[in-house]
């Protein structure tokens, strides 16, 4: 039984750094990366040996209308290998980065603290538990924005939580009303009941889920908090919540919910389309205005997150395939560019591009990263960026959507603006950066780690080759698009 | 009826506060406020008009019983509220030592 695991060993890592560690924070790091390790270790193997199987684990030994149970297939496992991976690069980022920031061990608990919140969050398969995981992960999200203890960090912090918990109480009633109906808070059971119901009572609840999950997952008119809370956290946080948390907190939920519960009605994809292509256009116009570094990749998370929504609100093979792996290459290329202004403000002291320049000499493997994350991001062809923009356009255009496809083009060629504007300005400005204009110089462990999501950057692209597709992300694909599935898998796992 | 439609209300009061106070504390309660009313909808989806508390014992034969499972479920969400409360009002006291102020449209550094 590995599934409860993937909760245990963060919460109890986070427990142990507060006992064990006192002034300095190397036991803190030591313990963290052993943790994240474990479960990154667990994920690739639950990927790799039982993909094909879904297991359902009781809490307690109840049976299963009555029990909170944890469920692992095929969708649960890719998200958990691209949580543990990410997070696993930005805690090594985070050794020196935050030590010179404040050292702290209480930086390495409250990580250890989110990390448990987004695995609960997809291993779970009871409404009321995603609840708790998901104020679990929120909680410490706040508290690691702020981590930094500036003005600016602290406003960015409270307007976050506002939003939160604004959005969490839409999602207790949500859960309230489904609980009302259904009498049952398992998710298959809940689709189960809600098969045999009028389908209006779906739209009803699924308004309530959509604003809730929405806000956690920044769709344009629920956007407002992102750009300052992303921008404000320290780098590998930033790393964190715009690579993985919005993803899982939002997509994901928002995906398992919409699929697998509510069964996929047509009213859902098309609102997944509309406020996915507002995303994408409203953002990347947002973001070409943008001077601070971090504040235009925070605009152009929301642009991205877009593009993942249109391409589960198309529906078909191609565009879930498309929004899959779009979700896995932006939260490797978003982190690693992260990291990236997270280096070039250690090493500067500023995130405004006007004061920044040719770095090519001062930080040779920062800004080489840097232009493999951004061709990334704007989808030139041997990286990851490329295919999963490709398949979803394709997917629109075979859909017969040719206006939305039409806008998606266009927001890819906006991103590849604002994308030149970083590189131009950031990276390879006119004013010349020496080698003594640094001032803190970058450590082994931050080359290291944007260094290997470049390389991943890359590597990914492999996943898509016929052959290993079939094997590597079909059975995440069949997951969604075989929406009942999930409800018979999981009863019949009882 | 009515009453679902007064904790209705309540929610909307709270979605108003969020959106028109100025005063930090005061969007802090109005959250609180939203946090209820969103306990309250579980508290009222249980109840039943003359039922009792679902602890059985012998000798004594129970009609009808009040769901107890959203009892447990809003012990939960009001434990997860105090944590954000507090987390709020945290941070509202350093925003305070920061900016001298509570009002919300005084402390914007953030822009664009």
């Amino acid at each position: 039984m590995i599934l409860p695991f993937f909760v245990i060993i963060p919460l109890l890592a986070a427990f142990l750094i507060t006992l064990i560690s006192g002034k300095k924070d190397n036991w803190a790091i030591i313990l963290s990366i052993l943790a994240e390790l474990s479960v990154l270790v667990l994920a690739v193997f639950c990927y790799f040996f039982k993909l094909d199987d879904v297991f359902v684990y009781s809490m307690s030994g109840w049976k299963i209308p009555y029990t909170i149970c944890l469920v692992q297939d095929a969708l649960s496992c890719f998200m958990l290998i691209v949580v543990s991976t990410i997070a696993l690069v930005s805690l090594i980022f985070s050794v020196t980065y935050i030590r010179h920031l404040v050292t702290s061990w209480r930086y390495y608990a409250l990580f250890m603290l989110l990390v448990t919140g987004m695995n609960g969050v997809i291993v779970t398969g009871d409404l009321f538990n995603l609840f708790v995981f998901m104020e679990i992960a929120l909680f410490s999200a706040y508290a690691l924005v702020s981590y930094g203890r500036k003005a600016e960090e602290f406003e960015a912090a409270f307007k976050y939580a506002i939003m939160g918990s604004v959005s969490s109480s839409l999602i207790l009633v949500g859960i309230a009303i489904t609980y009302s109906y259904t009498s049952s808070l398992t998710m298959a059971t809940i689709a189960e009941t809600l098969k045999t119901k009028p389908v209006e009572v779906t739209y009803w609840l699924g308004g309530l889920f959509l604003a809730g999950f929405g806000l956690k997952a920044a769709m344009v008119p629920f956007h407002a908090w992102l750009p300052d809370a992303h921008s404000s956290a320290p780098a590998p946080i930033s790393s964190m919540l715009s690579g993985v948390l919005i993803k899982s907190l939002g997509v994901y939920t928002i995906v398992r919910l919409f699929f697998n519960v509510f069964g996929a009605p047509a009213l859902f994809g098309t609102l997944l389309l509309v406020f996915g292509t507002l995303s994408i256009i409203v953002a990347s116009f947002l973001a070409i205005g943008q001077w601070d570094i971090k504040r235009l990749l925070a605009y152009s998370s929301i642009s991205q997150i877009g593009f993942i929504l249109v391409g589960f609100g198309v529906g078909n093979f191609l565009g879930i395939l498309g929004a899959i792996f779009h979700l896995l290459s932006h939260a490797i290329f978003k982190s690693l560019l992260f990291y990236n202004t997270g280096a070039v403000e250690m090493a500067l002291g500023t995130r405004d591009m006007r004061q920044m320049g040719d770095l090519r000499k001062a930080l040779p493997v920062t800004s080489f990263t840097s232009m493999v994350g951004s061709l990334a991001i704007m989808g030139m062809p041997p990286f990851n960026g490329f295919f999963s923009k490709l398949f979803i356009i394709m997917a629109l255009i075979k859909a017969k959507l040719y206006f939305v496809a039409f806008l998606v083009v266009g927001g890819s060629i906006l991103t590849i603006a604002y994308f030149v504007k970083f590189q131009r300005y950031g990276f390879r400005g006119d004013r010349v950066i020496e080698k003594d204009m640094v001032k803190e110089p970058i450590s082994f462990g931050m080359k290291f780690s944007m260094g290997f999501l470049a390389v991943l950057c890359l590597l990914t692209s492999v996943m898509l080759i016929p052959g290993i597709r079939e094997a590597v992300i079909d059975p995440v694909i069949n997951v969604i698009a075989n929406k009942t599935g999930y409800i018979q898998s999981v009863l019949s796992g009882r | 009826m009515t009453v679902y439609v007064l904790c209705f209300a309540l929610f909307l009061v709270g979605v108003y506060g969020v959106l028109t106070k100025r005063d930090l504390i005061k969007i802090i309660l109005s959250t609180g406020i939203m946090g209820y009313s969103a306990n309250l909808f579980l508290i009222l989806f249980a109840y039943k008009k003359g039922a009792v508390y679902p602890i059985l014992s012998k000798g004594e034969e129970i009609k009808a019983m009040v769901d107890p499972l959203p009892q447990a479920l809003v012990l939960t969400s009001i434990v997860i509220e105090l944590g954000i409360t507090a987390m709020l009002v945290a941070l509202a006291i350093k925003l305070y030592e920061k900016y001298k102020t509570f009002d919300i449209t005084k402390i914007r550094r953030l822009s664009g």
